[in-house]
């Protein structure tokens, strides 16, 4: 550490006299994230990466190029003054940098958990295009976590601009409806955000573990709309309990947000799938996180397979968590079952590294043929067939073919299918008049407006299968649109 | 929001009924709709249960339940004026109601609970009513007098011949059945193998019947997928596809086989909270 912070001194004052050179930014090695051991936290629901140090910080601010045009803004979809933010990181100013952060991100401790950084601002990166390595890029995630984090103690809530007497339900308090709450509120709306579980923060806290995403930082946010004056109810389903019309004719509200989530859960259809023991990745991660079935017993009434051997279907960040999950109820073996290669898994490649440190098991170019049980109709196996790529397909990627006569058993006595959710079908069931697609998703105009008066939308309801970061980029479109609609 | 609960009384041996205050599901639910309750707010079981009345005045619903797990067990433990953690909904589809001209009603065990709102909705429709119900012993027999104000005819039957008739609902069903005319449309409520045996009672008379699931769930939403069977052939969610199914079309031997999944560790629950409760004390 002190090597470091000598480092850091020699740095600051080559910064200070203006000399500090893009060859001197190169020679900074990026900096790694601290975390739990390996061994240790696979027994533990705690949080495994640590946060950078101030130092850490500040070194891996020290590579950002200052690049005159910021490649990196627009790879953002909330479109953060990057650059900005992490030069005054740099010059040690945190709290400047916080501030610039705010500006557009609502929840940047949960952004900088959960977005994939990759994919987005540090795949611009001029850094990591140098060296042509995107895990070389700067850590603009580690850095938002950062400054998030330094902010946790003090955070005092946005003004609210005085009342207007209009009204906006929110309905699902998951990141989008955060979002939508907060920045309608601020405008001076009275908002109720309606929650159909017995807590609020949607998948953040349902879907997302507490290994990744500590629910305390999601409790300072549902917190801080509180302290808005942000109404939050619970164990309300809307469509079921009150429906959209309801709350606008009888209820008074002049606008709706609706940020329902995720719905049906996708499986494989393949034979096997309703054995006992196959879960959806939604069912697997609820139980867990939500209903914190790892304390069946002693404390929470849930329970959840005690499972040996789990096979995880898929490839993405669901399959990661749940496969991680896996290990820390106490599984000995967890497969990941995927059937393209490694490179085209869309999951964070902090959670791949991570799920590997922890011992799952990767099975890349396999997909399940079937899922084999015994008698009582308990998961006794999995058929698999060996895959090999072929052309790119519509998504780019290359297509996986399987291969004929390939076929082999593992032994698992759990399944859990991550390969994604269809649209929830509750809001289409219960609201006549609002547009659908053919995949059950609400359509949309570019200002997050719906097919009905005063109504908005936003999410995976809209765009199917999102991210946490999307969900909020177009709270905040809605937020504005619906903002200036009830001004007029 | 408080779920206060304005009466609790025992019907029989581990079946109770209780009036709980959830306004907004008393005006909105509908014949065939279910609500999911916790005893607890942050960290209880979340079990579905299928409403079997309300009362939109008061804002109160009505919620028959058997004593099975360390849940309800916790359940029959409240008295007046407790709370229940949480009543969310109503949630599913409402039953179908219409003037099919004749409709059999079997219930068995607990099922009659669900399947009275929807007997008084289909008499209230204008059918002729014939309600079947069946129960292990007299003892367990529930809502006679209910069934009997809505019904045209109602057919009672125990087990052990303790009352009533002796035998299975599936023996008066297959004389209704036989009846020229034969009933339009039939609807069974119970335990998974009497609905299964009903469907297949009916089946052979092609008497279109419907049957209410009671699956495991967490959400309710059509989130999680816990809830699914195979209809026809094809996965359908019982919370949002159904809880009501054509029960020709239900695969039952692969939803029993499902319903069994937290067998083992539900009962090491429950035992453990009865060993906790014999010293303390059972109240009820």
């Amino acid at each position: 550490m002190t090597k470091l912070s000598e480092k850091l001194q020699q740095l600051i004052e080559k910064q200070n006299a203006g000399e500090l050179k893009a060859k001197d930014r190169y020679e900074i090695p990026a900096q790694d994230m601290p975390a739990q051991d390996g061994g240790e936290r696979c027994s533990n629901m705690d949080e495994v990466a640590l946060g950078y140090t101030k130092i850490q910080a500040r070194l891996e601010a020290m590579r950002c190029l200052q690049c005159r045009n910021a490649p990196c803004i627009d790879g953002c979809p909330v479109r953060i003054r990057i650059r900005d933010f992490v030069v005054a990181i740099a010059e040690g100013k945190d709290e400047e940098a916080l501030a610039i952060v705010k500006e557009n991100s609502l929840l940047p401790a949960v952004c900088g958990r959960v977005c994939p950084q990759e994919v987005q601002c540090q795949e611009q990166c001029t850094v990591g295009k140098k060296f042509k390595d995107p895990e070389k890029s700067v850590s603009i995630g580690r850095l938002e976590r950062y400054v998030a984090d330094l902010a946790k103690a003090d955070s005092q809530p946005p003004k609210v601009a005085s009342p207007t007497g209009k009204k906006v339900a929110v309905i699902g308090s998951g990141p989008g409806g955060i979002v939508v709450a907060a920045d309608v509120r601020r405008a001076g709306h009275e908002v109720t955000v309606f929650e159909a579980f017995h807590k609020p923060g949607g998948v953040l806290v349902y879907g997302i573990p507490e290994f990744r995403l500590p629910k305390s930082i999601v409790q300072e946010e549902i917190d801080v709309l509180k302290k808005m004056g942000v109404e939050i109810i619970c164990n309300f389903i809307v469509g079921r309990t009150r429906t959209i019309k309801e709350l606008m004719e009888e209820d008074g509200y002049d606008a709706v947000y609706v940020g329902v989530g995720a719905g049906l859960p996708k499986f494989m259809n393949i034979e096997g799938e309703h054995l006992v023991g196959v879960y959806s990745a939604n069912e697997y991660l609820t139980r867990a996180n939500l209903m914190k079935a790892y304390q069946f017993g002693k404390g929470a009434e849930t329970p959840i397979a005690v499972s040996k051997n789990v096979a995880v279907l898929g490839g993405g960040n669901v399959a990661m968590d749940s496969a991680r999950m896996a290990v820390r109820l106490g599984a000995e073996n967890v497969y990941l079952v995927y059937r393209r290669s490694e490179k085209e898994m869309p999951a964070r490649i902090e959670e791949v590294h991570h799920a590997k440190e922890e011992g799952v098991q990767f099975c890349t170019l396999q997909n399940p043929k079937q899922i084999l049980g015994d008698e009582q109709g308990n998961v006794t196996g999995m058929e698999c067939l060996k895959y090999e790529l072929g052309e790119p397909d519509e998504s780019g990627r290359r297509r996986p073919v399987a291969i004929e006569g390939s076929e082999f058993v593992i032994d698992v006595d759990t399944v859990i299918v991550a390969i994604g959710n269809g649209a929830n079908p509750l809001i289409e069931q219960t609201t006549p008049g609002l547009e659908f697609n053919k995949w059950g998703n609400i359509v949309v105009d570019e200002n997050c407006k719906t097919s009905l008066q005063a109504v908005y939308a936003g999410g995976d309801i809209v765009l199917g299968a999102a991210t946490v970061i999307l969900a909020m980029g177009q709270g905040r479109i809605a937020a504005a649109a619906m903002n200036r609609y009830l001004a007029e | 929001m408080s779920f206060k609960i304005l009466s609790n009384q025992k019907l029989s041996e581990n079946v109770f009924q209780m009036d709980v205050e959830a306004p907004l599901v008393a005006r909105a639910r509908k014949a065939g709709q279910f609500v999911i309750v916790s005893v607890d707010e942050d960290a209880g079981e979340r079990i579905p249960l299928t409403i079997s009345g309300a009362n939109p005045d008061k804002g109160s619903i009505r919620l028959i339940y058997q004593r099975v797990g360390k849940a309800t067990a916790q359940m029959a433990e409240l008295d007046e004026g407790d709370a229940m953690g949480y009543v969310v909904g109503p949630l599913g589809q409402p039953t179908h109601i219409e003037k099919f001209g004749t409709v059999v009603c079997v219930g068995g065990g607990i099922g009659g609970a669900p399947l009275l709102p929807i007997a008084t909705a289909l008499k209230e429709a204008g059918n002729t009513v014939i309600s079947i119900l069946g129960a292990r012993n007299q003892e367990l027999l529930i809502l006679e007098d209910d069934f009997r104000a809505v019904s045209d005819e109602l057919i009672v039957l125990t087990d052990d011949g303790s009352y009533g008739r002796k035998g299975l609902v599936t023996e008066p069903l297959k004389e209704v059945c036989s009846r020229n005319p034969k009933p339009n449309f039939a609807i069974a409520i119970g335990p998974t193998i009497m609905m299964k045996f009903c469907c297949e009672t009916t089946k052979e008379f092609s008497v279109p019947t419907q049957v209410s699931l009671n699956t495991i769930m967490v959400d309710g939403t059509g989130m999680c997928g816990g809830c699914r069977v195979e209809v026809g052939g094809e996965t359908k969610f019982v919370c949002v596809d159904g809880p009501e199914f054509d029960g020709h079309k239900v695969n039952f031997d692969q939803m029993m086989k499902r319903m069994g999944a937290y067998k083992v560790l539900e009962q090491k629950a429950f035992d453990n909270f009865k060993d906790h409760k014999c010293r303390i004390g059972l109240k009820k």
